[in-house]
């Protein structure tokens, strides 16, 4: 009796120690970063794509397709969380374009979804009152904006300012840089061009 | 906000099409990618736009590669080819140019350059070596720019072999004047640790510098890497927990520059990192946690304002209260944040505040009986996503009582969902909870009806597997066994009698086994019918080859009992010539064994209970067959390595000290394409390697173990008792009735308005729902709740116990269950699919695996004081912290005398109960190893009749007396002694222990406490020539290949290396020749390991080589240990 009662208890104690082990190791590999970030217009045309892991052109393809898809059907007041695949989507809409980034399932949804807001400000913020033409036709800018802000999945520097003004440094060395001056200009002049709402909160 | 919409969508075909307006004419004329992207917008098919692309593209190609096209051009031309990327058509021509823009072009160009190179490439990419020079201009380039981009790539890609390459540079970096530098410095080391750990290892204190920062934004990009530091090993840092605090503290006050604010409030992001590493910190531990009540009260009152970003930094408040040592006041008030999430009107906190309750509900019950009623509106939410997370707490909070109801409301959402990931995810979980608390026979044959229906083929392969197991090995009560097995046949042939080309065919396969074995049990049926309905479904088109073993397999069992022959004899002559060798050898069984009634019933006999089948793995019945073909001038069999090792040597000249050559291969040889001999030997089954044996039993008894069920066997009704103890419920008035249901209808009754039928529907739910949870009162009402929880539970057998098809005979089984149910369950679980792991899988195997399930909680606690060497933990309860060091230091006098002299570990506290403190070290002897446990008394009157057992599977435990300790003094000590020698060697071995002593009133008090010893302490040096070291080297069969971190800061460093292997691990270093080198080690004097060592492209190549096949692996992983700690 006694015997038998030790030997379970040694098989537990053995277990225990193994699939601890493993969860150990899991957890190096799974972190809060950030998987990848898309934005795309309400037409599922892609803006944008930033992808934090590793994975090939074809399934790069088959996500987008498949999350563009998912995410456009959804209703105006429904959750900005998604759970798809093992993956936790987080979306949001300003004006024609949705934002949609993909953490993994223990992250924290909201911050998330702040951070979404706080790259809109500073695209807002270095653009003047940014509008999805300017992403499509300036997605490089959006890039360099969003590589200094997010850096390999997480978030490098949040201060709005110190973010601009690593991308102004780099933007003075820019010969056409009267250009984008003027550009940008006659985007906040345009009536027709909506500004992307940074003040609405509405969940 | 929809007329912004309107106004955007009306003005961008206009904004395109129309030159004469101003804004548009800038943006679209002016650069070529704006007429590009014009150009797009005005076409109006897919079809029209690929052409459009491929027409662009081709005339990208040629001015890419055009000679005189310059590199500002070139920049053009590559922002071009993202934006044809970006739409989704190919252009890996390009991939090479942005490479070299990165690379030649002036301070704007590289940064589109670099860019490129980002989105295009990924880690393996093969031309990102050609990148990497280029960093290393750039990094030390004078202007700030080139470096920041230069920092920027390599922390979102670097080829992980290159790392060496550019580490110094980014240390340096790292006391850069520029903070932006620093940051990106920081950022860059964070990366290389996620992919390489190992080559970061030396820069820990750099870390720290970093963490003490004068920029918060250099300090916060540090908190990434801690959070992961300590979520790997929270140990280490419990000194930085007051500094964290203290950093929290600051931000809370908004202490930093405003320009960190956001929405107000002080830099959020910073807060909740830190409040992850602080919830990583305090987990089970109450000092630590401590030192953080003040400032999460804080933040808790701070986060007031209505923002998502507060509610942010409460969500990760809440989790943080709820994961470190407790604290009631703390407790009550994230209980009310929760309850203000769960009730938002705003769906997204509602989400959270549902995900927080699944989170905390096994900690505190009451928290989801309060919610009861918005969980169930939650389970009818218009939003799947909420459905979803609601179901989810519910699979937290299942027990006996209210399983159908739950399982119900999750069969239906499946029904609802089309997503096949939460198919599988759910059907995983209906299967688990039916398993577990079924309340009866139909109800639990039907619930795995609808799983195997509803799941399909994406079904986890270990749902059937044990299912099979549970109607095979059944309960205690054979009339129940009957009955259920008679349910299932019962309802498989009306399945059958159906329409059965729907049925998915792992169902199917499944049922097939249940006619085969039980179909008997049902004696109004002739087995006649039955055969017919198998042969219905072996004619239909979709069935699968698979499947169709399994009938033919089903159909020999049916034969036994002198059934007309026909049905069989037809089906085996048709697939005796099917072009399926498994389906041929299946028919060829059923033809034989069906006109052989006497060989039926020995190979297949009835009615036996599942008693452990012999299985002969070493084939020794094929030894005749062998020793022929020796003698007709076969040539012997050679294990796989032994031929390519000859292989190899056949080819080059050896030049090597004692007379091998590696194979060229091996320096590539990294962690992820090693193949180690263990596994070789698993997956290639019954290759008739003898030597692996051991293995084969180890992964049955791997895959027999539920891996993942993180409930214990109690279940959740384990948290009763604890629900019992909490003060009375405070529900929201509308519920008061509910809870108090339980003690008679009188409540009920006096409620004075009168509820809506809805609501009262609603009440009705949730009273089945939440039935179980809170008092004593509910679980009277069910009454029977014991005996039912009782029944489905497994009998806790011996693992060798099998799995059902193949355990009753080896021909019995369907042809693919040996391989297929090996494969499937054993290892499928996710650890040779993945390569990284594939050498813990490895590891695993060797350590022999009970029955083991444990709750979630328990492992969680483990883990942390896993991670220390040599911990003790006592089972069942927490580990005993509060037992001080002064107690160790008076112990180590009671060692005894002829022990004293030699090195002994740390004194370890392995248990405590009311008057006795146990506690242990072992001391090295040169041939073996002694374990002490140190009984030292804590009460005042003497004890008696003390007597501690110990035991490891994986070890020989001799004790140096058995008897008893009679007496043990108050306040006295008693030292006993076990010699330990190692039986077979794993990573770790755990000893496991019961101590029992009588107290004062003659009763017998048990304790039970485990101790764990490292592989290391049982390594001794083995002292040979290298002579000697040649011939033993060839005659080891099993080995193990691994590149190891080379301590390059060193003069010499393989000689460095190997003295910090020979200092921590007690080997043998034999010879160093120039970059080679050989060492050994035993653990007695009969199990060697060799190690030969050699330095290849900055990294240490091992090659292990023992003839215990376990071993090499286990001490691998101890020399990675050993010289990641150095």
């Amino acid at each position: 009796m006694l015997i038998s009662s030790l030997f379970m208890r040694m098989s537990l104690t053995t277990h225990s120690f193994l699939s601890s082990f493993h969860s150990h190791l899991c957890f190096v590999i799974s972190s809060f970063q950030m998987q990848f970030m898309l934005l795309f217009s309400r037409q599922g045309k892609l803006r944008l794509q930033k992808w934090y892991v590793p994975l090939s052109d074809k399934e790069k393809k088959k996500i987008t397709r498949e999350l563009v898809q998912t995410v456009l059907a959804r209703k105006p007041k429904m959750c900005s969380f998604l759970e798809w695949r093992d993956l936790k989507i987080v979306y949001k809409r300003y004006a024609s374009l949705y934002f949609c980034c993909a953490t993994e399932g223990q992250d924290n949804e909201l911050i998330t979804l702040e951070i979404i807001h706080r790259y809109v400000e500073l695209l807002d913020k270095y653009f003047g009152s940014v509008c999805e033409l300017d992403i499509i036709f300036n997605f490089e800018k959006a890039y360099f904006i969003l590589d200094e802000f997010l850096l390999g999945g997480e978030a490098q520097e949040t201060s709005k300012k110190n973010v601009l003004k690593a991308i102004e440094q780099a933007d003075l060395l820019q010969e056409v840089r009267g250009l984008t001056i003027l550009m940008r200009r006659q985007t906040q002049t345009h009536v027709y061009t909506s500004r992307l709402p940074q003040t609405s909160q509405s969940c | 906000m929809s007329d912004v919409v309107e106004k955007t969508l009306t003005a961008l075909p206009s904004l395109l099409s129309l030159d004469s307006q101003p804004g548009s004419a800038k943006l679209s004329t002016n650069s070529k990618l704006g007429s590009l992207i014009r150009g797009i917008t005005e076409l109006t098919s897919k079809h029209e736009e690929e052409k459009l692309i491929q027409r662009e593209l081709s005339s990208i190609k040629e001015q890419v590669s055009s000679p005189n096209t310059t590199m500002r051009q070139m920049k053009e031309l590559m922002v071009r080819t993202i934006y044809c990327e970006m739409l989704g058509y190919e252009a890996t021509f390009s991939y090479i140019h942005a490479i070299k823009l990165a690379q030649q072009g002036n301070v704007l160009e590289k940064r589109v350059g670099y860019l490129a190179v980002s989105l295009f490439l990924n880690e393996s990419h093969e031309l990102l070596l050609l990148l990497v020079n280029t960093v290393l201009k750039d990094l030390q380039s004078t202007n700030l720019i080139e470096v920041c981009m230069a920092l920027t790539v390599v922390s979102q890609m670097f080829p992980k072999d290159m790392i060496p390459a550019i580490l110094p540079l980014v240390e340096e970096k790292l006391n850069h004047s520029k903070e932006i530098i620093r940051r990106k410095a920081v950022l860059a080391l964070y990366k290389f640790y996620l992919i390489a750990p190992n080559q970061v290892q030396h820069i820990h204190n750099r870390f720290r510098k970093a963490l003490c920062d004068k920029d918060p934004g250099v300090m916060s990009a540090s908190l990434h890497i801690y959070l992961q530091l300590i979520q790997e090993n929270p140990e280490s840092y419990k000194d930085l927990t007051a500094s964290f605090v203290t950093i929290l503290k600051q931000v809370v006050a908004g202490k930093l520059p405003m320009d960190f604010n956001y929405h107000s409030v002080p830099a959020p992001w910073l807060q909740i990192q830190l409040l992850r590493i602080l919830s990583l910190l305090g987990k089970s531990d109450q000092s630590t946690s401590e030192v953080m009540y003040e400032i999460l009260d804080e933040s808790l009152r701070r986060a007031e304002m209505n923002h998502n970003i507060t509610y942010a930094i409460l969500y990760e408040c809440v989790k943080c209260i709820y994961t470190i040592h407790p604290k009631s006041e703390l407790l009550e008030k994230a209980a009310k944040v929760i309850g203000n999430f769960v009730l938002s009107q705003r769906i997204n906190l509602k989400y959270l505040g549902l995900k927080a309750l699944t989170y905390v509900v096994h900690q505190d019950p009451r928290l989801a009986l309060q919610h009861q009623m918005t969980i169930i509106e939650c389970l009818d939410h218009p939003d799947v996503i909420i459905k979803r997370e609601t179901l989810e707490l519910l699979f937290r909070i299942t027990n006996d009582q209210n399983v159908t109801v739950i399982v119900e409301k999750m069969l239906d959402f499946m029904s609802i969902n089309k997503e096949d990931h939460t198919t599988a995810d759910l059907v995983g979980k209906v299967a688990e909870l039916a398993e577990k608390y079924a309340p009866d026979n139909e109800w639990f044959v039907e619930t795995m009806n609808t799983v195997f229906s509803v799941g399909g083929d994406t079904l986890q392969p270990d749902i059937p597997n044990s299912f099979l197991k549970l109607l095979s090995e059944g309960f205690d009560d054979e009339e129940e066994n009957k009955k259920l097995r008679l349910f299932a046949v019962n309802s498989y042939i009306s399945l059958l009698q159906g329409e059965p080309s729907k049925l998915p065919q792992r169902f199917l396969q499944a049922i097939c086994w249940v006619l085969g074995e039980y179909s008997h049990l049902r004696e109004d049926v002739e087995p006649d019918l039955v055969l017919r309905l198998l042969v219905k479904l072996l004619n239909i088109k979709s069935t699968s080859s698979e499947t169709k073993s399994w009938i033919l397999m089903a159909m020999t069992k049916l034969c036994s009992g002198g059934a007309p022959l026909s049905v069989p004899l037809e089906v085996s002559e048709t697939y005796s010539s099917s072009m399926d060798t498994m389906l041929r050898q299946r028919a060829q069984e059923l033809q034989y064994l069906s006109q052989n009634p006497e060989l039926q019933a020995r190979v297949l006999p009835r009615g036996v209970s599942q008693e452990p089948m012999e299985v002969d793995s070493s084939l020794s019945f094929l030894d005749g067959f062998v020793s022929e073909a020796l003698a007709a001038g076969a040539a012997p069999y050679k294990p796989p390595h032994q031929r390519q090792e000859e292989l190899s040597r056949s080819k080059a000249l050896s030049l090597e000290p004692y007379g091998l050559s590696l194979p060229i291969s091996m320096s590539s040889c990294s962690i992820a394409d090693r193949q180690s001999p263990t596994l070789l030997s698993v997956s290639s089954g019954l290759s008739g390697d003898r030597t692996d044996h051991s293995h084969k039993g180890g992964s049955t008894t791997l895959k027999l173990d539920g891996v993942r069920r993180v409930w214990g066997k109690e279940g959740y009704l384990a948290q009763r008792e604890s629900a019992e103890e909490t003060a009375p419920v405070e529900a929201p008035s509308p519920l008061q009735p509910l809870v108090q249901q339980g003690d008679g209808d009188a409540s009920y009754s006096q409620t004075p308005t009168p509820i809506p039928e809805c609501e009262q529907e609603k009440q009705q739910l949730a009273s089945s729902l939440f039935v179980g949870l809170a008092s004593q009162s509910s679980v009277c009402l069910m009454g029977k709740s014991e005996q039912t929880s009782q029944r489905f539970r497994r009998k806790l057998k011996d693992p060798a116990a099998s799995f059902p098809s193949s355990t009753q005979n080896p021909l019995v089984s369907p042809p693919s269950s040996v391989g297929h149910l090996l494969l499937d369950s054993s290892i499928s679980s996710d650890l040779i699919s993945s390569p990284e792991q594939t050498h813990l899988s490895s590891v695993d195997l060797t350590v022999a695996n009970g029955e083991v399930e444990l709750p979630d909680r328990d492992m969680k606690g483990i883990k942390s004081t896993l991670l220390r060497e040599d911990s003790a933990l006592a089972a069942g309860s927490s580990p005993h912290e509060e037992l001080d060091r002064p107690k160790d230091s008076c112990l180590t006098s009671h060692l005894p005398a002829e022990l004293s002299g030699l090195p002994h570990s740390e004194i370890t506290p392995l248990c405590t109960s009311p008057s006795l403190d146990l506690s242990s070290c072992h001391v090295q002897k040169d041939d073996s190893l002694v374990l002490l446990v140190f009984m030292k008394s804590s009460s005042d009157y003497d004890i008696q009749q003390i007597q501690v057992q110990v035991t490891c599977e994986e070890l020989e435990v001799s004790c140096v007396c058995d008897s008893p300790v009679e007496e043990l003094k108050s306040h006295g000590v008693v030292v006993c002694q076990y010699f330990l020698t190692v039986k077979s060697p794993s990573v770790y071995f755990v000893l496991s222990g019961m101590m029992s002593h009588q107290i004062p009133d003659n009763s017998l008090q048990e304790t039970q406490f485990s101790h764990r010893i490292p592989l290391t302490s049982f390594l001794r040096p083995l002292r040979l020539s290298t002579e000697e070291y040649g011939t033993m080297w060839l005659a080891f069969s099993h080995d193990t290949k691994q590149n190891l971190p080379l301590m390059m800061d060193a003069e010499e460093p393989l000689t460095a290396t190997l003295k910090v292997l020979k200092d921590k691990l007690q080997l043998h270093v034999v010879e160093i020749i120039g970059n080679e080198g050989i060492v050994a080690c035993c653990l007695r004097q009969d199990q060697p390991c060799l190690l030969h060592c050699r330095v290849h492209a900055g990294m240490l190549a091992v090659w292990l080589r023992s003839p215990i096949p376990e071993l090499p692996d286990c001490l691998l992983y101890h020399c990675q240990r050993a010289l990641q700690e150095s």
